[in-house]
């Protein structure tokens, strides 16, 4: 496959935009500029450090290693997923429930289509095996995020009405359906809408950068199909794993709303 | 005994008491002193220690739900979870008369919640209180200020209402109120909470 290699200069250019956006920042006043330098200074370390490891990783095509970077992705998940919410359950309980569920549903998943649809030689190859799973990782990631999120403030939000109902003799189940649901949805939409969109508002990222890396368009857009359907299955799995698990976690074997469970309030990054 | 509370701790609360069939205790102390807490300690709604037995059988050795379809909690500012009035009740049918009695419209099952006042909410939560639980209905009821803001027709209907349902089923009634001609009214004996601690006031305090 042939393709335009990008130099230093290459990527110079564009980061402008960037400081663009800090100018813009600054001049009305958004108090972003900031995190915006953090932020485009992470992804660019991050990134370019992950292309090293990757080249490492798949010169050793160890089923051992490339069973250490899906953990260390997952565990990167599960603190976003923490970091996300504006009151996350406290004492660890939003990183182990996080990082159960990521683990879980976007593992799964990945496994499923490396055994199945992509089978690889071996099956573990670096070079198919981890690129899935960051792609249906990220993605579950934010499911598992925007529910927990929206449980959480559901409850704080409809308190009152939760124990209304738990103090009639409802179950906890079912005093918090409704925060349940809509914590569900929350966590859904996201893939809803870019399965959508598909092909006609955006051209996803991974079929964009096979196309530029030269490959026939029809079977770029079929891989882009499996991927979608990947990660359809791993947020909507990992989403619900992680929202019931939330429920539980809220409320104890005694059927009350155990909203000191969560931590202080912040602001949501 | 209808319900027996030894040494129940919740935050900076103990308290211990008992309860008789058809009784009803008016609580009394001033705002901050831990009578929500001990009445959602009763209706286990928040971790507590301490013995709470309702007719002879602790609280842990009933599943939470069973119990709290026995000790009924009215909260000061009751929840809504629906869009309208009737939604809220197992049947709004059985709840209209009640409703009728305590000065509502029986059409006002279509109502929304948002529209409705402070007093009209009151009155709903204490109708749904009595008719939301399985049978035979709630053996003691927990109410924070049932009659707050009423007026005085309102307050005498609910009154009115409690003390019959008193007497026909042998329900208890813990009832907090910060209003001493109420707690007259309404109850034989007074309890007070203070510095922490519950006592029993000789006279309507």
């Amino acid at each position: 496959m042939t393709y335009i290699q990008l130099n230093a200069l290459d990527l110079a250019l564009p980061a402008l935009l960037v400081v663009l956006n800090g100018t813009l920042s600054v001049a009305l006043q958004l108090g972003l500029e900031r995190q915006l330098a953090a932020a485009a200074l992470r992804m660019v370390v991050q990134l370019a450090l992950v292309g090293y490891v990757l080249r490492v990783l798949f010169e050793l095509g160890s089923p051992c290693w490339t069973g250490v970077a899906a953990l260390v992705m997952v565990a990167a998940a599960a603190h976003e997923i923490g970091a996300r919410q504006a009151r996350p359950l406290a004492r660890g309980r939003a990183f182990g429930l996080g990082a159960g569920c990521a683990l879980a549903a976007a593992g799964s998943v990945t496994a499923l289509a490396l055994l199945t649809q992509i089978r690889p030689e071996p099956w573990y190859d670096p070079h198919y095996a981890l690129p899935l799973l960051g792609m249906v990782l990220g993605n579950t990631m934010t499911g598992i995020a925007l529910g927990l999120d929206a449980l959480t403030t559901g409850a704080v939000r409809d308190r009152a009405a939760i124990e209304a109902r738990l103090a009639l003799g409802a179950t906890r189940q079912v005093a918090m359906l409704p925060v349940t649901r809509a914590a569900l949805r929350a966590g859904s939409m996201p893939i809803v809408n870019s399965m959508a969109v598909a092909g006609l508002v955006s051209l996803p990222g991974m079929m964009t950068g096979q196309i530029l890396a030269g490959a026939e368009p029809v079977e770029a857009a079929k891989y882009q199909i499996l991927i979608m359907f990947l990660i359809a299955g791993g947020t909507g799995l990992g989403t619900v794993a992680a929202v019931l698990g939330g429920v539980y976690l809220l409320s104890d074997g005694r059927h009350r709303l155990r909203l000191d469970r969560l931590g202080a309030r912040k602001n949501a990054a | 005994m209808l319900l027996s509370v030894r040494g129940l701790r919740r935050l900076h609360l103990a308290a211990s008491f008992d309860l008789v069939s058809g009784e009803c205790v008016a609580l009394r102390g001033p705002s901050g002193a831990g009578k929500t807490q001990l009445l959602r300690a009763l209706a286990d709604l928040d971790p507590n220690e301490g013995a709470v037995l309702l007719e002879g059988t602790a609280s842990e050795a009933i599943p939470a739900p069973l119990w709290r379809g026995r000790v009924v909690y009215l909260a000061a500012e009751p929840g809504w979870w629906a869009d309208t009035v009737g939604e809220h009740f197992p049947s709004w049918s059985s709840a209209a008369a009640l409703a009728e009695r305590l000065g509502l419209p029986a059409a006002c099952g279509v109502w929304p919640i948002q529209q409705l006042s402070t007093g009209e909410r009151l009155r709903l939560a204490l109708v749904r209180a009595l008719v939301s639980v399985p049978p035979p209905g709630p053996r003691v009821l927990l109410l924070d200020e049932p009659t707050a803001g009423l007026d005085e027709v309102a307050k005498a209907a609910a009154e009115a209402l409690i003390a019959e349902r008193r007497a026909a089923t042998g329900m208890g009634v813990l009832w907090v109120t910060h209003d001493a001609t109420q707690a007259g009214r309404v109850a034989r004996r007074w309890l007070l909470v203070r510095n922490g601690l519950l006592e029993e006031s000789p006279a309507p305090p």
